[in-house]
């Protein structure tokens, strides 16, 4: 994997995460007790054996920045290689597609001089934990153009309608593709992740541009493929999509069943984070936690079912929080009860106050809000 | 080298062979404390939120997991360009070499790395004890009384006195004698193994000290007596909160269960004072539906499937079902099955307890061997207690169980 960089790519048509994302990125979106989206892909692809990683951010990535850094804790403060922020060029904001190559082209420069023969490309959104050698090599096998990693999807029990879905035919080539199709004729969810040569992304780029056109996958992919040879390599583990609130609330939930927990943090690798050097969390008399995943620098005085808890958070005595996922340094006083509530960060629900939300529609509480 | 005014020299090459089998591959300095740091964390972590960025660390017994665990000190913030942590191990000389004879004779062995940094000041530290203290005001209060050497004390129970390194003084504060482990203690200040030296002064007093072949290199035993028979100004800086030397297997204990009271002495959640440690990256802990947790400290990587009281376990630590924990410190990455009972032990590292196992117990009196048992039960790290066994400290046997 020496000779493949990774791009991730953090443009976004919708705030599709609401309350969640109209502030930050949805790469800096919290997820599972510890993370950010983005720790998810960044760690894959450094576990997988990437030392060189851009990142095509957009508007308002303060917070990612803060939150990556030099990417010390990936092991990407390299004095050669490393961690890249790729920001959007300024006059170039409007009509912004998820795979739009315009910023792909103000970065030509960087993708041109880096000394990769081979370039990865990722979203954010797709969530797990994948060694992209596996799919590398199949790339190489099939003397492939384009490689997209794809999963069959068996039962669709949440909304894919904004995904790509890819057909295949037996020996693995592409001869279809779909993007958000109202219905889907396959089966095969493209998880948005490209291997190609980075020459052929640069000719992709440079072409796409001089004819005007815009899209990676529609103008790029869909329009070469009978010209191309793109191929789809299926993987097997877990993922989860996050596309919507309801997803994100799903998706949390199911950390809580341990063979998730342990496919998507330990599978083929670790998921690494900003450290924050946190004590143990403390669980005081009065503690009553079930089916609760619970980070460090948390002081539990309460109840705790069916959740998922952030670092730093507070519960008082007889506080009840149920099916509920709570942020980073919220704090949930004495008597206060949550159900089915989703506290973005420094979120306080002081004494005796009752919130509610439904399972299939979470109640979203607003970065810093004190009810 | 740009000149610091005072460079710290943190003496972590001790055996601490009072821990046992926690020390039989591990120095002292690096065993596991508190549920996610080990003992130096909390002098390191005291040197940088101090502001003091020049360490040295002086290792000598088992140094490979120290070594490998301060790296370049970039958990502590230590990774300067100049200064920043420096492990200095003995090494071989022009003439040969030898091992760190004393605490003195370390830093004699040193004094070319903190010449190039030509201090003012050096202070002296010991990896082994557990509190959170701001050298500054101490190194403020060394040049307020215009001393030659600083050290810092803490009262102590009278009774216990006896027991420490105790520093008679006058009203001034000026030490007028020192009495280590004193059978009648005339005071209850004990030196914590903190001092502040004018470095030109105690260089003369190392060389002096090199050069008596009946010397025991010690600080407290020799440097400290010959400066003040010397007439030197040495003061005692009082200091006040919580400080424990964690050197026995029952005062390593205690520590760790001083931190779950409600409202622990020494506060782990102070941000302004944070405990840094090196993160294993572990995700969040997982608390079943089975599982009881109470009074406890956890930590990520955990999956609880039992019940948990009174206890602290480390990070990436396993407990199956039926299984309960009380009064006991379970080190990381311990793997426990079910229907296991763990009482008032202490479990190394790594280390497997299989199924209907029973280890250490609270009882003051135990039933089969007619002796008190309230003891604590060690468990080695790395091994494998094989199902339904039983260990206890005291038992005269291995009773199995059931």
């Amino acid at each position: 994997m020496k000779d493949v960089m990774g791009i991730i790519n953090l443009m976004e048509n919708e705030d599709y995460l609401k309350e969640l994302s109209y502030h930050r990125p949805v790469a800096a979106v919290p997820f599972g007790g510890r993370y950010r989206m983005i720790d998810f892909v960044l760690s894959n692809m450094v576990n997988s054996g990437i030392r060189n990683v851009g990142i095509l951010v957009q508007h308002q990535y303060r917070a990612l920045m803060d939150h990556l850094g030099r990417g010390k804790e990936w092991d990407l403060d390299r004095k050669r290689d490393g961690l890249f922020f790729l920001p959007p060029s300024q006059y170039n904001n409007q009509g912004i597609y998820h795979w739009d190559l315009r910023h792909f082209y103000n970065h030509l420069d960087y993708i041109n001089y880096s000394r990769h023969k081979y370039v990865l490309i990722s979203g954010v959104n797709v969530l797990c934990n994948i060694n992209y050698q596996e799919a590398f090599k199949f790339h190489q096998a099939m003397q492939a153009d384009i490689t997209i990693i794809y999963k069959d999807i068996e039962n669709q029990s949440i909304n894919l309608t904004q995904s790509h879905f890819v057909d295949t035919v037996e020996d693995g080539r592409i001869i279809g593709i779909e993007i958000s199709p109202a219905k889907t004729t396959s089966n095969k969810m493209s998880m948005e992740m490209f291997i190609m040569k980075k020459s052929l992304l640069v000719d992709l780029i440079n072409s796409c541009h001089s004819r005007g056109e815009c899209d990676m996958v529609r103008d790029g992919f869909i329009k070469n493929l009978h010209r191309l040879r793109v191929f789809g390599f299926p993987y097997q583990g877990y993922l989860a999509t996050i596309n919507s609130v309801p997803s994100y609330y799903k998706h949390s939930m199911d950390l809580l069943k341990p063979e998730i927990w342990r496919k998507l943090f330990y599978d083929q690798g670790k998921i690494f984070t900003k450290t924050k050097d946190g004590p143990p969390t403390k669980y005081n008399e009065g503690a009553k936690v079930s089916n609760a995943l619970v980070a460090n620098d948390c002081i539990i005085n309460g109840i705790v079912e069916n959740s998922v808890v952030f670092r730093g958070v507070k519960v008082g005595k007889g506080a009840h929080i149920k099916d509920s996922i709570i942020m980073q340094k919220c704090e949930i006083q004495e008597n206060a009860t949550v159900e089915h509530v989703i506290a973005d960060k420094g979120v306080i629900i002081t004494k005796d106050k009752h919130l509610k939300g439904e399972e299939h529609y979470p109640l979203v509480i607003k970065k810093r809000t004190v009810i | 080298m740009q000149r610091k005014e005072c460079v710290a020299m943190l003496l972590a090459g001790g055996q601490g062979s009072r821990l046992g089998v926690l020390t039989k591959k591990l120095a002292k300095p690096a065993v596991p404390f508190g549920g996610r740091y080990r003992i130096i964390d909390f002098t390191l972590s005291n040197c940088n939120n101090s502001g003091f960025d020049t360490v040295g660390v002086l290792t000598q017994y088992q140094p490979l997991a120290l070594n490998t665990y301060i790296g370049i000190g970039s958990h502590w913030d230590l990774d300067r360009k100049n200064g920043g942590v420096t492990v200095l191990p003995p090494f071989v000389k022009e003439m040969g070499g030898e091992w760190y004879k004393g605490t003195a004779n370390a830093i004699y062995q040193n004094i070319e790395y903190v010449d190039r940094y030509n201090p003012k000041y050096l202070l002296v530290l010991s990896g082994d004890h557990i509190y959170k203290m701001d050298y500054s005001l101490m190194l403020d209060f060394h040049k307020e009384k215009q001393a030659d050497a600083t050290i810092a004390v803490i009262e102590v129970p009278w009774q216990e006195a006896s027991g420490f390194g105790i520093m008679n003084t006058a009203k001034d504060a000026r030490i007028i004698e020192f009495e280590e482990k004193p059978t009648v203690p005339k005071s209850n200040l004990a030196s914590m193994g903190v001092y502040i030296f004018n470095w030109g002064i105690l260089k003369g007093y190392l060389e002096k000290d090199e050069n008596n072949p009946r010397s025991s290199n010690d600080f407290g035993k020799n440097i400290i007596p010959m400066m003040l028979q010397a007439g030197q100004r040495m003061f005692a800086y009082p200091f006040k909160g919580y400080w424990r030397d964690v050197g026995t297997i029952e005062s390593l204990w205690q520590a760790n269960m001083d931190l779950l009271s409600e409202s622990p002495l020494l506060n782990l959640n102070d941000q302004e004072w944070r405990i840094y440690s090196v993160t294993p990256h572990h995700p969040p802990q997982y608390i079943a539906a089975s599982a009881d947790v109470n009074c406890s400290l956890i930590n990520e990587g955990c999956m609880v499937y039992g019940s948990v009281y009174n206890s602290i376990l480390f990070p990436g630590v396993y407990l199956g079902k039926g299984s309960t924990i009380r009064d006991s410190v379970i080190m990381p990455n311990v793997r426990i099955g079910e229907n296991v009972t763990i009482e008032k032990a202490i479990v190394g590292v790594d280390t497997q307890i299989e199924d209907q196992c029973k280890i250490g117990c609270l009882d003051e009196f135990c039933q089969k061997c007619n002796e008190l048992c309230s003891k604590i039960t060690v468990v080695e790290g790395n091994i494998v207690v094989s199902g339904g066994q039983a260990l206890k400290k005291s038992c005269k046997f291995d009773c199995k169980v059931g």
